[in-house]
């Protein structure tokens, strides 16, 4: 069971190798993550929210749905938890 | 080739992380140990989204008078979506851990192979 | 279940260290908007204060400080108030979570932009604290060998 599981996390290594040939080098600025949008959220950070910060601009306002729904799975992580471990006798 | 291995040498040391953690949920036997698997490899994604963010001479993605163009910081987006991903792990592993307690109390064990034989 | 430490030195310097703790996690919370970090960061560092308490003192002891019916309560609250700020932006006839058209009496529409970040992340603070605290203390009330089998 142990050689089969490695020569299966090998196989799947050696295809994350192959597909590294796609990626992006190391601290290029033309790189298509920072192209599209991310500009945007860089330079009007200070007149639209009054927020120098861009990571907490972004998370609580220009994407504050997504951080709603975090907090949700956290809650439910929590509560779920509690529920599990709770004993007949109490 | 040799320019192809060393300008990426990020993504090996990435790659690296993923399989171990990957051979660890799948080759251990405990269950405990899988679920620590199953830790390293998100620890390993999420340093794999950061490390796409970095620009050549950026500094941190706060906003400063004296550099107002867009190419002097570096990109804040991976950071937002992986605090998201890092509250995620924390919840998996915590309910996780309440499953496990809960498998011990009914079995008694938290070998992968005693569990199963005392189930058929 | 979780023990008291048997040494002076380690009771001593957590009860000096805590009330720091705690204002250091305020700082972070409310600091979110100028420097590195923001509700979620400030809130684990909260959380954790209490967990060290719990460590150092046993579980008996911090029972008296903490009790885990207060603790869902503070964490529907956090949850409460983010979900509160975005229905209150969509009374006031904008869409849900869009901070401008609050009725704040600030300068600019940006100024009271920034005071709604700072409301959600003071809600998901106290949410991410009462999560962390009741995780913890409910799998370290754990007892081996239960009545139920």
């Amino acid at each position: 069971m142990k050689i089969l599981a490695f020569f299966v996390a090998l196989l799947t290594g050696g295809l994350l190798i192959y597909g590294v040939g796609d990626m992006p080098g190391w601290g290029d600025p033309n790189s298509p993550p920072s192209l599209h949008v991310s500009p945007r959220y860089i330079e009007k950070t200070m007149e639209e929210t009054d927020t120098p910060d861009m990571v907490t601009s972004v998370l609580a306002d220009y994407r504050g749905y997504d951080t709603l729904g975090e907090t949700t799975v956290i809650f439910t992580a929590g509560i779920a938890c509690l529920l599990l471990l709770r004993r007949d006798n109490q | 080739m040799v320019d192809y291995l060393i300008s990426k040498y990020n993504y090996w040391v990435y790659i690296f992380l993923m399989m171990l953690g990957f051979y660890a949920m799948m080759g251990k036997r405990n269950l405990v140990k899988k679920l620590i698997g199953m830790n390293i490899f998100q620890t390993a994604i999420i340093l794999y989204y950061i490390s796409i963010g970095v620009k050549k001479g950026g500094t941190l993605p706060i906003f400063m008078e004296t550099a107002p163009r867009a190419a002097d910081y570096i990109n804040p987006l991976p950071h937002v979506l992986m605090l998201t991903a890092i509250v995620v792990a924390v919840s998996t592993t915590g309910v996780a851990l309440a499953v496990l307690l809960m498998i011990y109390r009914r079995y008694k064990t938290l070998e992968e192979n005693e569990i199963l034989k005392s189930i058929r | 279940m979780i023990i008291e430490y048997e040494n002076v030195i380690i009771k001593t310097i957590c009860r000096l260290l805590i009330p720091f703790i705690q204002l250091f996690a305020i700082y972070v919370i409310m600091h979110g908007h100028y420097s590195p970090g923001g509700g979620f960061q400030g809130g684990v560092i909260l959380g954790a204060s209490f967990i060290l308490l719990v460590i150092a003192y046993g579980l008996e002891e911090s029972r008296r400080r903490i009790s885990l019916k207060a603790l869902t309560i503070y964490a529907c609250v956090g949850l409460f108030i983010y979900s509160g700020i975005g229905a209150l932006c969509l009374l006031m006839g904008a869409n849900y979570l869009d901070y401008g058209i609050l009725p704040l009496p600030l300068s600019s529409i940006a100024t009271i932009r920034a005071m709604g970040i700072l409301g959600i992340e003071i809600g998901v603070g106290i949410g991410v604290m009462a999560i962390m605290i009741c995780i913890f203390v409910g799998i370290a009330s754990y007892e081996t060998g239960g009545e139920n089998g």
